[in-house]
């Protein structure tokens, strides 16, 4: 590999910065006093007051639970109904498969957000407004986690079937001894790739939630940050910065396995 | 002894794995499309008058709304004003990340971080950038000599306003895809490129571009459907404003359905963005699809 001319390395550099100046500006808001929110200053003095008033001033700790408490429920529902059925439309010879299948890809296009206003109704009539059930419930089967998961398993040589079956495992024994396991890559990436998803979602649960004990991370940032709700620039940094905490600690620690669950989960 | 399992019963045994995701998906997927084609039929229901048949009247109301077109002019145009920047940045990163540069990962991490963040922290974010005179944006405009701007107050900059935080948030996305396949070419392809002659320009231009193409329509094509989705940032920064200015169809959708409690109307739009998302499924099948024989 030759190496770059200087100046599209300054060019490359110049860029990176652009891109990381939100979040540096985000910083020097939330650390310093309201007076210095736009004097930079390189002796300006730190305060932690901006991160304890926004930590105080809304349910954060109670956003951050319900926000946990969604992405893992919905995690758990869509692993347990995916490998199902992605073991299903792999392994299994039934009329309508081919069809059934193409249905489920529709999915892929169409996700449930375009889909609110019926979606709501739905929800209404199962009495599951403002749950985290009815918050996860639409996303609970992902139709890119089965397609995902049938293509590992498509990849899988048939003999272990025969193997499992001489041991004597029935069909769910040989997913969960045989497949699960060697699925093990495939379903780390769209673990990642689903816990970033909701973690970040907001249309539909704007919608389906309108309580604190329900209200997840984004949706709680968002009311707090509303013009509205009169909080000051260093709080609404500060509540940015505690909302994105959580997701950015965990990328900077495992930064290989989510650009490569990425690419696994896009390259399709 | 040990048989295999007869046909039917393994026809049975695949019917019962796939049930409970089937169920799922047609319960918050296609019934629902179905239910909001029946809804966009029929007018708007009142507590006095229930909803009745009124065949394409829906529609006819649409066309002749400028609110709807307007709307309509936004989203293509919110389109076409990220989608190719956003593949163009993607591209550079991915060329600089790719090669021996001081840094390397750090402007990785850089250029991908966006990409984690929630789209509603990455508006607050760039919601200073935009508040008029204190703002970052006008502070710079005003060292320059230049006087402030209500960046997200007026009609002609909201719309560009939120193109900028999306192609911000998006563009890291489409650079791993870049760079997948940037790794994926061999190493040997530059050196005889150079030894024909080819200059730097010359091997992006006839080599490396078209090599990439295939990345390309994915990405464009995602892109694409992306843009058409767009609604996040729009809670935070415009509320679709001023005067619908930097509106987009599914926070019109939004609107419709759950401020004006127009239920009909709302359906009638989802109807459209259905289509347009329908029309890109098929586009994105048949072209990748191509691209298949091209390997």
């Amino acid at each position: 590999m030759t190496r770059l001319p200087g100046i599209l390395t300054v060019a490359a550099w110049m860029l990176a910065l652009l891109w990381l100046s939100p979040l540096l500006y985000a910083l020097w808001a939330a650390f310093h006093p309201a007076a210095f929110m736009a004097h930079f200053r390189p002796g300006a003095p730190l305060t932690l007051d901006n991160i304890r008033d926004a930590w105080t001033q809304a349910p954060f700790a109670r956003y951050i639970l319900n926000s946990v408490l969604l992405v893992t429920s919905v995690l758990a529902a869509q692993i347990l109904l995916c490998t199902l059925s992605a073991y299903g439309f792999a392994r299994f010879d039934f009329p309508g498969r081919d069809l059934l299948f193409l249905l489920v890809l529709v999915q892929l296009m169409i996700v449930p957000e375009v889909l609110i206003v019926e979606n709501y109704q739905t929800m209404a009539r199962l009495g599951l407004v403002d749950t985290i059930a009815g918050m996860g419930l639409p996303y609970m089967a992902s139709a890119f986690g089965i397609f995902l998961l049938r293509q590992t398993f498509k990849s899988l040589p048939r003999e272990l079937d025969d193997a499992a079956r001489i041991e004597g495992c029935g069909a769910l024994g040989t997913l969960w001894r045989v497949y699960v396991p060697l699925a093990k890559p495939t379903l780390t990436a769209f673990a990642l790739v689903s816990v970033s998803h909701h973690w970040n979602n907001f249309l539909w649960p704007l919608i389906i939630t309108n309580s604190v004990s329900v209200r997840p991370l984004t949706v709680g940032l968002a009311l707090f940050g509303a013009p509205e709700s009169g909080v000051s620039w260093p709080m609404i940094s500060a509540a940015t910065l505690i909302a994105i905490l959580p997701l950015v600690m965990a990328f900077l620690i495992f930064q290989r396995q989510f650009v490569q669950s990425f690419l696994h989960a896009g390259i399709k | 002894m040990i048989g295999t399992p007869s046909r039917p019963t393994r026809a049975v045994t695949g019917w019962l794995l796939v049930l409970p995701a089937t169920v799922v998906l047609a319960a918050f997927t296609h019934l629902p499309i179905v239910t909001t084609l029946i809804a966009s039929l029929h007018s708007r229901a009142t507590a006095i008058r229930p909803a009745r048949f009124v065949g394409l009247d829906n529609y006819r109301s649409l066309a002749a709304d400028p609110v709807f077109w307007k709307v309509m002019g936004n989203t293509v145009a919110f389109a076409f004003g990220t989608v190719p920047v956003s593949i163009a940045l993607a591209l550079a990163m991915a060329l600089w990340v790719n090669r021996r540069i001081a840094g390397r990962g750090l402007l990785r991490l850089a250029f991908f971080l966006p990409t984690m963040l929630p789209m509603i922290a990455a508006a607050n974010l760039w919601l200073f950038f935009y508040t008029p005179d204190i703002g970052l944006l006008d502070q710079c405009l005003g060292l320059a000599g230049l006087s402030g701007h209500n960046w997200l107050g007026d009609p002609s900059t909201a719309l560009p306003c939120l193109m900028a935080v999306t192609i911000w948030k998006e563009s890291g996305f489409f650079m791993i895809f870049y760079l997948a396949a940037l790794q994926g070419l061999s190493a040997e392809l530059r050196e005889a490129a150079m030894l024909e002659g080819a200059g730097p320009v010359a091997y992006f231009r006839r080599v490396l571009f078209p090599l990439l193409m295939p990345t390309t329509l994915f990405v464009s094509i995602n892109a694409v459907l992306n843009a058409f989705k767009m609604v996040d940032p729009l809670f935070i920064l415009t509320k679709g404003g001023p005067s619908n200015a930097s509106n987009l169809l599914l926070y019109y959708i939004y609107e419709n359905a759950f401020s004006f409690n127009d239920g009909a109307t709302a359906a009638t739009l989802t109807v459209v963005l259905l289509g347009l998302l329908a029309v890109l499924a098929i586009s994105q099948f048949v072209l990748l699809d191509r691209r298949v024989h091209y390997r």
